[in-house]
């Protein structure tokens, strides 16, 4: 340790020792004079400028005797110290001084003996040179002489190779090694040609040329008979090429041997498509095999040609323009092909496989498009694609529709065959009105169809989303994008299915006569409640499915959605209306057959309710079910909530007897028409076949109005006995009490019975009305 | 403006039928007959004072039962035939039966106007049209344009041709069809067409349409299903001897071409009950009157299939051919097929309408309630149709 410190201690002394005979000599540590002169302060004992006797007079002054004194003592012992640096210093010096002394003096002893040496040197190179100038100068001769010799040596050898020339020509000839004779006679050609005017030149190039000749022959043979491998055929190309064949000639020809081999390629193709095989290929197949054999032939045909003929400057303009044509033709073919074999594929069952061989189809086109920038095969491809597409999405459209006939076959046997369980009862009438003809599954077969229907479009939606998948390299084509979403899809798959649906409802309305005979009235019920649903949600449901899933931009004019709702609320009121019309009209019927054949003078005196009224009552009554089945209650105006029994009672005293009483009156044949011209004058003219409502209660009603309408014109036709009009009191009156809870209004349906029995009362011949008691009792008794 | 207003005739019974008088061509006069089972049934003859708006009536007995049906001959101004119920013994008969108006009906009314209402003069019978085999007439249609001597009577599923001689005193069947077929065929309505020498006859029963050759009374067209119910009613065009109205319980009115009867020309759907009666206007064929049992009466200018399918008037000679007389104004822009106007002054059943035979634009339509009312075509149409 103390060692350590003191060797520190010393090395460290030693550098400022140097450092301060630095500054003395006004060097700094790189050996420079300093940039800033060091203080000029003369009392600075370690400045420059150090003045003595200032800085002792300036100590003098300042400081006290003892710190004079300790000032004294520390100078005493710096100068010692100084001393004592400067005597080492001093002495290491020295001692290097006086080994370099001794270096030099050897070094001075060693030089003088080199120089002699180097005098002895140069002499002897000296000999040396003249030694050389003597055999350069003996040789001269000779070297000029060997030289000449050997170029008469390879003189001859080429003569040799000359004349050896036909005979290698032919070995060659008989090894097949066209190449190699190739490129012999071309070395020799030249020489050949510009020695001709010698005659054995001449007799040898004509013997080349004949076996060259016969060689470029047998090239051409070999070309023409195919069959070679297509590497072979370009070797046998570039060797003719070589040979001076016209260009234009053997791109023809190349181009016309391609081209059967390709043909062999699409005849392939085209039998598969043809005699309809057995088990025909599945389309995947097909573009596989064209993919593979076809197009990956038809690249391999336009690399070759392109480094054989087009690579090449002269002929690149002319061999290119006659590719273009050639691929041009043969893609037709393959195309029409194509379509043909696309064309077949008329199932809609998996759209998957379509599509992947369109894609793949068109991903090898893609291959065609690099070798060939400037095609059009490409493009006609997509065209292809394009067509596809859309021919599909029109498949998709007719398998949608002829789904929608069918599923509305099925709901039509389904409302055939009658069901046994019956509907809800709770109707006044009971069981078995309610259940005979409404089938209880009305709302599970609209739900049922309806859903069918929604899972349909979404299946189709989904198969037809196969063709804007993502890695399908079709899809970013800008029609896929753009076109094909809002023009091929939605307008033409989806708004034309919808529109589809609502024109064959409404075609119901219109073909099914107005015998109302061909369409179930239940289906017309069903289809317009379908209808109806389409137009509150499935169609907005459908349509922004349809633009999330295929991002439709409305770029195009496109059908809103408002007019498809439009559309469907309309198809929706003519099926209901007709639906009416129908039940109103199967009604009617019953009741014009029932006043037309009865002899209304000569009947007896009424008993009963006659059936055909009971029956009415039931037919209503279960049209009443089958409604409400599918739709809502509705409104009516408020009426008594008693029975109708009261409400009768207070109709036939109030009215109808007064009426009667006025009516039979022999002197007063004018007060027969008052009341109820007054009664009109008051009251809301009817529209008997009018629009309904989309409720049960506006249906009923219009059902109602439209048969009792019948009754009264057809009562109108008729004359009547006493007793006849006292069946027609007793009907109107079981009507009455059945009906009113029906319509929305009652006062509708008193106004109508009371016009019936009114209108019978004015055409009977003995008109003493029944005693409203008597009445009241037939009726209760049913 | 004002005398656009309808007239309004109230009589006191029920009444159907409903004809102009085709003989006269200076008075606007109609007739209606009354439906009573009570009282004497009438003929109400209206004359319409077009001058001064007002209506004159006279009233005649027509005591042999209530009359369905009226026709007025279009040769002699007094002759008329009706069909009518006759009850005797509870049973209840269908006549039909050719009158003749006592000849002073006119001036009696005018000497003594309070009397008539209460003494009115009775109906001279000149024939009934029946016999023992045909029976419930249900119309009886005039030859047009004929010298009255011919009428074919419309019985159950036989239509009769009858030759009035001796002034119409005498009545004999000429010949005679019948509608055969299973179920009991019974006609409720038929026109004789004027055109073709007036040998075409249409009738309806139940939903077809039929047409009738009258010399050889065999059937020459078949309209199977022309209406989805009932058809009420049919009328020819007057210029176009091809074409044919009908209407009928489904609501419709139809236009039909004979020569092609799988779909009708035009299909009107403007009424909401039963059409019961449509008439051709006899000049202007492009209006055509329709009467509902939806009590509104329908005007409806049809210019489409009309022989003046350009609004321009042709004369007689060139009425003809009836079609393609391109002379037309070409400055006037087409119409359009359109209801003119809904007349709503009935309220109840309107069954029948009726253009006067003397004044083109002027017509009558009668409700159930005997509510007779006349109207005009309103004057934009008439002077659109004129000029």
């Amino acid at each position: 340790m103390d060692a350590d410190g003191s060797v520190s201690d010393e090395s460290g002394r030693r550098r400022r020792v140097h450092g301060m005979l630095k500054l003395y000599y006004g060097l700094n540590e790189e050996g420079k004079t300093p940039e800033q002169p060091q203080s000029l302060d003369p009392c600075d004992i370690n400045g420059p400028h150090f003045d003595p006797e200032l800085y002792l007079n300036k100590l003098r002054r300042e400081c006290s005797l003892s710190e004079l004194m300790d000032h004294e003592t520390c100078m005493v012992k710096q100068i010692r110290s100084l001393d004592s640096d400067m005597q080492t210093l001093v002495y290491e010096n020295y001692n290097k001084f006086i080994s370099a002394t001794d270096t030099i003096r050897k070094m001075k002893n060693d030089f003088k003996k080199m120089e002699d040496e180097m005098d002895c040197l140069s002499a002897n190179m000296a000999a040396i040179t003249d030694f050389s100038a003597s055999i350069s100068g003996t040789l001269q001769d000779q070297h000029a002489q060997i030289t000449k010799l050997s170029g008469v040596h390879t003189l001859l050898r080429k003569l040799q190779f000359l004349f050896e020339l036909p005979a290698r020509l032919n070995k060659c000839l008989e090894l097949q090694a066209y190449a190699q004779a190739v490129s012999s006679h071309r070395r020799a050609r030249c020489v050949l040609q510009q020695y001709s005017h010698l005659p054995s030149f001449k007799g040898i190039q004509d013997d080349c040329n004949a076996i060259m000749e016969k060689l470029a022959q047998e090239l051409r043979q070999k070309f023409r008979d195919g069959g070679t491998s297509a590497k072979d055929l370009s070797e046998c190309v570039e060797l003719l090429l070589q040979l001076d064949e016209p260009a234009e000639e053997l791109c023809d020809k190349f181009l016309s041997h391609a081209g059967s081999r390709l043909e062999l390629d699409l005849q392939g193709l085209e039998a598969e498509i043809k005699p309809y095989p057995p088990t025909p290929a599945d389309i995947l197949e097909f573009i596989d095999r064209g993919c593979n054999e076809f197009v990956s032939s038809l690249c391999l045909v336009i690399t070759s040609y392109q480094e054989l003929f087009v690579n090449h400057a002269q002929t690149g303009e002319m061999a290119n323009g006659k590719l273009q044509a050639f691929v041009d033709d043969l893609a037709a073919r393959y195309f029409s092909l194509v379509e043909r074999r696309i064309q077949e594929e008329k199932g809609v069952g998996d759209n998957s496989l379509l599509v992947r061989a369109l894609d793949r189809f068109h991903r090898r086109l893609q291959a065609v498009a690099k070798l060939l920038p400037g095609s059009a095969v490409p493009t006609r491809g997509t065209e292809i694609v394009v067509r596809a597409a859309t021919e599909r999405v029109k498949q998709y459209l007719s398998a949608l529709q002829s789904f929608y006939m069918d599923s509305l076959t099925d709901v039509r046997q389904a409302l055939a065959t009658p069901r046994l369980s019956v509907a809800g009862g709770g109707t006044h009438l009971g069981g078995p009105a309610a259940g005979r003809d409404a089938p209880s599954s009305l709302p599970e077969l609209l739900s049922s169809l309806s859903a069918s229907i929604l899972n349909q479009i979404k299946s189709v939606l989904a198969s037809v989303h196969l063709f804007t998948a993502k890695d399908i390299t079709f899809s970013n084509k800008p029609y896929f994008k753009g076109e094909f979403c809002s023009q091929g899809v939605r307008e033409n798959l989806v708004v034309n299915f919808i529109r589809f649906v609502c024109q064959s409802s409404r075609q119901f309305c219109e073909s099914a006569g107005d015998k109302g005979g061909s369409t179930p009235p239940a289906l017309l019920l069903l289809l317009s409640r379908l209808c109806l649903d389409f137009e509150t949600s499935t169609i907005s449901y459908i349509l922004t499915l349809t633009d999330e899933q295929f991002l439709v931009q409305h770029q195009n004019p496109i059908t809103p959605v408002t007019t498809l709702c439009g559309e469907a609320r309309e198809a929706a009121q003519k099926l209901l209306n007709h639906y009416v019309k129908v039940q109103g009209l199967i009604i009617s019927q019953m009741l014009r057959k029932s006043v037309e054949t009865r002899d209304w003078v000569n009947t007896i005196e009424p008993r009963n309710v006659r059936a055909v009224m009971k029956r009415v009552v039931e037919d209503t009554t279960s049209i009443d079910v089958q409604v409400g089945l599918l739709y809502e209650e509705g409104v009516r105006k408020a009426h008594s909530s008693d029975s109708s029994k009261r409400t009768f009672s207070v109709y036939s005293s109030s009215r109808q007897q007064p009426r009667y009483a006025a009516s039979y009156t022999p002197s007063a044949p004018m007060d027969t028409n008052l009341l109820s011209n007054i009664h009109k004058l008051f009251s809301e003219r009817i529209d008997i076949f009018s629009s309904v409502e989309f409720n049960k209660v506006s249906v009923m009603t219009g059902i109602i109005k439209i048969s009792l309408k019948t009754f009264l014109e057809c009562v109108r036709l008729r004359t009547f006995g006493r007793y006849g009009l006292q069946q027609i009191q007793v009907d109107c009156h079981y009507l009455q009490m059945y009906l009113w809870r029906f319509v929305s209004d009652e006062n509708l349906v008193h106004f109508l019975l009371d016009e019936i029995v009114g209108s019978s009362a004015h055409r009977c011949l003995d008109p003493s009305p029944m005693e409203q008691s008597v009445i009241e009792v037939i009726c209760e008794r049913g | 403006m004002e005398d656009d207003a309808p007239v309004i005739y109230g009589l006191e019974f029920q009444a159907r039928a409903l004809t102009a008088q085709t003989a006269e061509t200076d008075a606007i006069r109609f007739l209606v007959g009354t439906q009573s089972l009570k009282f004497d049934n009438q003929i109400h003859i209206i004359d319409f004072d077009d001058e001064n708006n007002i209506i004159n009536k006279n009233v005649l007995l027509h005591q042999a039962g209530e009359i369905w049906h009226i026709a007025a001959s279009p040769a002699d101004k007094a002759v008329l035939s009706t069909c009518y119920n006759k009850t005797s013994d509870s049973r209840v008969v269908s006549c039909a039966a050719v009158w003749r108006m006592p000849s002073d009906w006119d001036s009696g009314n005018h000497e003594s106007p309070d009397d008539s209402a209460h003494n009115p003069q009775t109906l001279e019978l000149l024939c009934h049209l029946d016999d023992s085999a045909h029976r419930n007439a249900a119309c009886v249609l005039w030859e047009p344009m004929g010298d009255g001597k011919r009428v074919i009577s419309l019985a159950d599923n036989h239509a009769l041709l009858w030759d009035l001689q001796e002034s119409s005193t005498q009545a004999t069947v000429s010949s005679t069809a019948t509608l055969e077929g299973k179920g009991q065929l019974k006609f409720t309505s038929g026109k004789w067409s004027p055109h073709h020498n007036c040998s075409q006859l249409a009738t309806a029963n139940d939903t077809t349409i039929r047409g009738w050759d009258l010399r050889t009374m065999s059937q020459i067209y078949c309209i199977e299903n022309a209406h989805g119910q009932l058809v009420r009613d049919l009328d020819f065009n007057p210029n176009r001897q091809y074409y044919l109205a009908s209407c009928g319980d489904d609501c419709k009115v139809k236009f039909w071409d004979v020569r092609n009867v799988q779909e009708p020309v035009k299909t009107l759907e403007e009424h909401s009950h039963w059409v019961w009666s449509v008439r051709y206007n006899h000049s202007h064929d492009q209006l055509v009157l329709t009467a509902s049992s939806d009590s509104r009466l329908i005007l409806s200018n049809m210019v489409s299939i009309s022989s003046e399918p350009f609004g321009h008037l042709v004369d007689d000679e060139e009425l003809s051919e009836g079609e393609d007389n391109h002379q037309e104004d070409k400055s006037k822009e087409p119409l359009k097929d359109s209801v003119v106007s809904t007349y709503e002054e009935h309220e109840d059943s309107v069954y029948a309408a009726e253009w006067s035979s003397a004044d083109p634009w002027l017509f009558a339509s009668l409700s159930y309630d005997g509510r007779l009312v006349i109207n005009r075509v309103p004057r934009a149409l008439k002077y659109r149709i004129l000029l």
